[in-house]
């Protein structure tokens, strides 16, 4: 598996290498944070794809997670005069200095994902992120629309306590609750996004909870939590996906394997494919001078077992997730 | 006798277990409820000692490491690194490959750790602390950064299978104690480590070979952390490099002191150790289940974990006792 995951990343490395030698019209570089997560893995293989796909040369730097990389690939694209900077910006603070440096080089900057403080508003060129408040309002909207009016007791898992993803998350989720009356959350914790803590948060929620029988769906912040709340329920010897509904966010491929095997129910992506909008936008300012909002949201699509589950794993499998 | 029970060690240890065991039958009135669920027992208190096998591992190890006036920092990196090792080998070339392999990079990292502070005469903290960095690397590289999950059911039987009912995890943990104890107390190693972490220049002039002793328990505390985190990715079916381990190395360090060994040296108790970590964890399973917001979870554990070093302190049971004398 590795080694075919290797090859895979040199032919992708050879793709982006031998992209200049088919007369690209744009170059753009990339400041991407670094591979904390599968998710940023995702997002750096898309972009290079739809970058392929435009024919513009993609320029990826990998920031490992900090500011200053970020900060010294940012001068760099801009020596090397690139026709526009995508910054994934590691952090929301300390970005005007060397945004204003672009912007006296004429060169547009899109921010993927993440936005930065109010104070640089005038600094970039548009922003391609999700609204995470949203996300939680869709997953929300789907257990709603499942229940049909049914009372119904859920359970929280939270994402770490103070992301503003996991604030933002509870946030749109909690909007949807209280449109509804059937509709009660009566436990939320934190599982701290990952499946060993999900799995822990959920076997105590069983417990407290009469065994299960008092739950009628779960909520998790993200789908990791979720695989690992499926293994606790089934090892409860409940049936996750009958006894209780799922529904989390993030739609990374082994969710998909869970919905397809009637474990899960349903997922809302945080689609990786950040940099494509952000591309077009950018081609169409080059060509027309057309101006972007300064926010372009991405879509929250909602996935259930209705979607071909399969065919979606075996998609989304490769990418690095 | 009464005298003697009342000052004998670990009393305070058993009492503050029994205490937290009793506030979390008050927070939640299953606690004590058992039943067997395929083949397995099922309840909260089997979830404390499920949960808490991998900390109990790790304080396994590291108990001796700090016996000998060691540290060790990179306990919970070792984690990741066995179990990314052991998720990727496991569906491929099978279980015992798969164990081997992680075992072995275990008491490598180990014996990595105690050349640096045996050989080298590196400070243990600084030694293990670059194990620490580099080995969640390590780990991140081996799984290239994504969860690598895997199906083996031999593997997956370390996390979720049940010896006599008794979840897997907790039987290799109790295996490991009462291997660790035969070792160390059924001879005269144990006291050869206390006296090594007590005086070690005295030590290596009375003719123990120290240098030998230090390396002995990094090299046993690296198999342990290897242990406990082939367990965590047992229990998931998969290795989350970014995660598996992280910051359990506190958890570890904060049940030996809980266990009463002091990060001085010269001497420990095993059993003790495990009961700090079954502490930690019994602490950990009444907050998820106490229903408070998550926001308070540090701020219990922070509290509870004051009280029980307190009660241990004996300047605090001094005055506490003086006290009692002023009211009378």
């Amino acid at each position: 598996m590795t080694s075919k995951a290797l090859l895979a990343a040199t032919a992708l490395v050879a793709i982006t290498l031998s992209l200049p030698a088919t007369a690209a019209e744009l170059t753009v570089g990339f400041s991407q944070i670094g591979s904390e997560s599968g998710w940023r893995a995702a997002e750096t293989s898309v972009s290079k794809s739809e970058a392929a796909k435009r024919k513009v040369t993609l320029k990826i730097a990998d920031a490992q997670q900090k500011q200053e990389n970020q900060i010294k690939a940012i001068r760099s694209f801009i020596a090397q005069g690139v026709d526009a900077i995508f910054l994934a910006p590691v952090v929301s603070s300390g970005w005007d200095a060397v945004l204003k440096e672009a912007k006296e080089a004429k060169i547009p900057v899109v921010l993927l994902d993440r936005d930065i403080d109010p104070s640089g508003k005038e600094l970039y060129l548009t922003a391609v992120t999700s609204d995470s408040v949203h996300e939680g309002a869709v997953a929300g909207e789907w257990l709603a629309k499942a229940m049909a009016g049914k009372a119904c007791n859920v359970v929280e898992l939270q994402g770490t306590v103070g992301a503003s993803v996991a604030t933002n998350r509870k946030k749109g989720f909690d909007s949807v609750v209280a449109k509804n009356a059937n509709l009660k959350v009566v436990r939320s914790q934190t599982g701290d996004f990952t499946r060993a803590k999900g799995k822990e948060v959920m076997e105590s929620f069983i417990k407290a909870e009469g065994g299960g029988k008092t739950i009628c769906a779960v909520y998790a912040h993200n789908d990791d939590m979720m695989v690992g709340a499926i293994q606790a329920m089934k090892e409860a010897g409940l049936k996750p996906g009958k006894d209780i509904l799922t529904v989390s966010i993030d739609a990374v491929p082994d969710i998909f394997k869970a919905i397809a095997a009637g474990e899960a129910n349903a997922t809302v992506e945080l689609t990786p494919n950040m940099a494509g909008p952000a591309l077009d936008a950018i081609m169409a300012y080059k060509a027309k001078g057309t101006v972007p909002p300064k926010w372009i949201q991405t879509e929250s699509k909602l996935y259930t077992a209705a979607d071909d589950p399969q065919k979606i794993y075996d998609s989304k499998k490769g990418l690095g997730y | 006798m009464m005298q003697r029970l009342l000052q004998s060690r670990g009393l305070a240890q058993i009492i503050a277990l029994l205490v937290i065991l009793a506030l979390d039958r008050a927070v939640s009135p299953q606690f004590f409820d058992l039943r067997m669920q395929d083949g397995r027992l099922f309840g909260s208190l089997i979830d404390v000692l499920n949960r808490g096998a991998p900390v109990a591992l790790l304080s396994l190890g590291m108990v001796l490491v700090i016996a000998t006036r060691g540290i060790d920092l990179s306990v919970g990196a070792v984690m990741a690194i066995a179990g990314a090792i052991a998720a990727s080998l496991a569906d491929a070339h099978g279980m015992p490959v798969a164990l081997a392999a992680a075992l072995g990079a275990g008491l490598l990292c180990g014996l990595w750790n105690g050349f640096l502070v045996a050989v080298l005469g590196i400070q243990p903290i600084v030694a293990t602390l670059i194990l620490m960095v580099a080995g969640r690397g390590v780990a991140q590289l081996i799984t290239e950064g994504r969860i690598v999950t895997f199906t083996a059911p031999d593997l997956v039987w370390l996390g979720n299978g049940a010896v006599l009912g008794v979840p897997a995890p907790v039987a290799v943990e109790l295996g490991m104690l009462v291997i660790t104890g035969a070792v160390v107390r059924g001879s005269a190693l144990g006291l050869l480590i206390e006296a090594t972490g007590g005086n070690a220049r005295a030590s290596e002039l009375a003719g123990i070979g120290t240098r030998a002793m230090i390396l002995a328990v990094y090299v046993w505390c690296g198999l342990c952390a290897a242990l406990a985190g082939i367990i965590a990715a047992a229990d998931i079916m998969g290795a989350d490099a970014n995660n598996a381990g992280l910051w359990l190395e506190l958890d570890a360090i904060l049940a030996v002191v809980i266990g009463g060994t002091s990060l001085f040296g010269g001497r420990f108790s095993l059993v003790l150790a495990m009961v700090g970590a079954l502490i930690i964890q019994a602490m950990n399973t009444g907050i998820l289940l106490s229903g408070y917001p998550p926001e308070f979870n540090l701020l219990v554990k922070a509290a509870v974990v004051l009280v029980v070093l307190l009660l241990q302190s004996p300047r605090f049971a001094s005055a506490g006792a003086v006290l009692g004398r002023a009211r009378q």
